[in-house]
């Protein structure tokens, strides 16, 4: 019998993304798929569940699909794109539902796979410039959306202690860079010009989109208790970032520099939140040799992804950019259900 | 029909494997920037400070060292001689650690980093030292040496809590003793204000002799001629097992106060032989 997988978040661009590679795969028999949107991308045969933001339902879901594993992709690590409030329910109580759904007594879960973020390390002057799985931050988080992930994480490490039987995977990724995702540097990056803190020009790490549904689909097909960073080998400063993208970079001020960004954002130019500033003054490293040891290979550095990133750019610019996919429900439950379809025909998607 | 997979597997691009060395390192040091450095300071380092080594053998060419030095002056010559002493005679970069002050500051940060210059936090030294296999100069007296005033020259203040002697160990690499004179005279102290430093946030807030020769603002940046030597010490290796989180106390202290005292001695030496602050 093949694997019964649970995808929260499949209204993200991961959780879609991480659906897609994972019908590729003939030893997965079930793939669930738990959103409060629709999906982002077009699925052959993940049946898609319309949940509270909250994921109250999901209990119900563990219980009725009988699924051994669970793929968290659904943390919010972006706060210009929610409220503190909501923040905190898309983080915090989500994980909570989810964790009490995989612990429950009827439950099959053997495996918990969560995309967190390097976020929760912090960014402050006196970090190391590499943090390891196991480093402590330094300053207790003050923004809400930090605090919300440090206390999924707390909520993680709970349930890890709680339940050894199942495997707890967290991957903390790096920002993550790619032209089909609006990440917070793909839109600081697609502005006319980029802002930067003068003065001041951090040490970053990329991920490619690409890397991201493959750092998640190896966590399913390899045991990785514990925590494990995802970052594209090695650092780029800021100022490179911008000269491989293209663009002029715009200076704001050392000191008082979030009153000054207060502007941009009232002009609706760019919202830059607390940690971004932090981010753009003082970088952020983390070490990448434990998930390189466990095997995984990416397709990109993190210099890679800033080039490919700039590429995928330059040809948008030419060609425009693709049109959206929109899920229609009931196109889609027609073909996964109907008995008008005729199974044997046309059932597997052609991928290679 | 949906099952038009356009997959994001269809379009990947191969592993970018080999590329070019970015002129930025992971450490943030630019090995243009230190060409542009060492041009700019090889005067100062050749005519005005007249730099002079001994026992430059003792730095290893290949593998990581530690390389532990005495600390004097308010803004100390000792780091950017030794730093441009072994790069340009050994052809190695030297990642200097410092005080997290630096990552602070604007524009004096960011050139810092490019110089060379790595926040002193435990981690990025065992990663140099072990994972990289570089030469990291530290200054185990912090500012409590460059904060002397000059009646307190080369008397070598404590080695912090012997931290550099763990990392040495953890990493297993050899801790490389450097004794320097000439740099408490290129700018010594003559009085400090506790008051202004702390309403500044400085570790020191000192008046230096430089500021009557040179001005007020001159007189923060530019050294007096005096003349340095630097006199490398044979390699210290350490008897115990690299790896361990913990190395026993009382070890470690003795062999950081050792090394102090190696280093103490030398700098005696020195200014036993010494005939002109100036002349050398």
């Amino acid at each position: 019998m093949g694997r019964r997988i649970l995808v929260t978040g499949l209204g993200t661009f991961w959780g879609s993304r991480l659906a897609q590679a994972l019908e590729a795969r003939d030893d997965v028999d079930l793939i669930v798929g738990v959103d409060g949107r629709a999906p982002r991308l077009p699925l052959t045969r993940t049946e898609f569940v319309k949940a509270d933001p909250s994921y109250a339902i999901l209990q119900r879901v563990v219980r009725a699909t009988h699924v051994d594993t669970v793929l968290h992709t659904h943390l919010e690590a972006d706060s210009t794109r929610s409220s503190a409030r909501r923040l905190h329910e898309t983080n915090v109580i989500a994980t909570m539902n989810l964790l009490a759904a995989a612990a429950a007594p009827e439950s099959q879960v053997r495996k918990v796979v969560v995309k967190t973020a390097t976020l929760v390390y912090g960014s402050h002057f006196d970090d190391p410039y590499f943090f390891r799985e196991n480093s402590r931050r330094a300053h207790v988080p003050v923004t809400p959306v930090e605090r919300s992930l440090v206390e999924v994480e707390n909520l993680l490490r709970d349930f890890a202690d709680d339940n050894p039987d199942v495997v707890t995977t967290r991957l903390r990724f790096a920002n993550i860079l790619g032209d089909d995702v609006s990440t917070l540097f793909a839109r600081l990056l697609r502005m006319r010009a980029a802002p930067e803190i003068l003065g001041f020009d951090p040490r970053l790490q990329f991920v490619h989109e690409d890397d991201v549904p493959r750092a998640l689909e190896f966590a399913v097909t390899h045991e990785l208790p514990g925590i494990y960073n995802v970052a594209g080998p090695g650092t780029i400063t800021w100022s490179e970032t911008c000269a491989i993208a293209g663009k002029r970079r715009v200076a704001l001020p050392p000191v008082l520099t979030r009153p000054a960004a207060l502007p941009l954002r009232m002009l609706r130019v760019t919202d830059l939140a607390p940690e971004t500033l932090a981010l753009l003054r003082y970088g952020r490293g983390v070490d990448t040799e434990k998930l390189l040891a466990a095997g995984f290979e990416y397709r990109h550095t993190t210099r890679g992804t800033v080039e490919a990133f700039a590429e995928a750019r330059r040809l948008e610019r030419v060609v425009g950019a693709p049109a959206p996919y929109v899920y229609e429900h009931e196109v889609e439950e027609f073909f996964r259900h109907s008995p008008a379809i005729m199974r044997e025909q046309a059932t597997e998607p052609t991928h290679d | 029909m949906p099952t038009d997979a356009s997959g994001p597997a269809a379009a990947v691009r191969p592993v970018d494997d080999v590329e070019a060395a970015p002129d930025v390192d992971a450490w943030g040091r630019s090995e243009s920037f230190r060409a542009l450095t060492r041009r700019l300071y090889d005067p100062i380092y050749k005519f005005w400070l007249r730099a002079e080594w001994e026992g430059l053998e003792h730095v290893p060419t290949t593998g990581g060292a530690l390389l532990v030095a005495n600390h004097g002056g308010a803004i100390p010559s000792d780091a950017p001689v030794i730093m441009h002493g072994i790069e340009t005679e050994l052809l190695r970069p030297v990642y200097g650690l410092a005080e997290n002050l630096f990552r602070q500051l604007p524009v004096v940060g960011t050139l810092w980093s490019r110089a060379g210059g790595v926040p002193a936090h435990p981690d990025n030294a065992y990663r140099l030292l072990h994972d990289d296999g570089q030469l990291v100069l530290v200054f185990p007296e912090g500012t409590k040496g460059t904060g002397k005033l000059i009646k307190e020259r080369y008397r070598l203040r404590r080695f912090g809590r012997g931290g550099f002697v763990e990392i040495a160990m953890r990493a297993g690499v050899p801790v490389v003793p450097i004794a320097v004179i000439g740099n408490e005279e290129a700018m010594p102290i003559l009085w400090k204000s506790e008051r202004v430093a702390k309403l500044l946030g400085l570790p020191y807030f000192p008046i230096t002799a430089n500021q009557f020769v040179y001005g007020p603002v001159l007189g923060y940046v530019a050294p007096l001629p005096a003349k340095i030597r630097v006199r490398v010490l044979p390699p210290v290796h350490f008897d115990v097992e690299p790896g361990r989180e913990r190395y026993n106390r009382g070890m470690v202290m003795d062999e950081s106060e050792r090394i102090r005292g190696l280093i103490q001695h030398e700098v005696d030496d020195m200014l036993r032989t010494r005939r002109s602050v100036w002349r050398g």
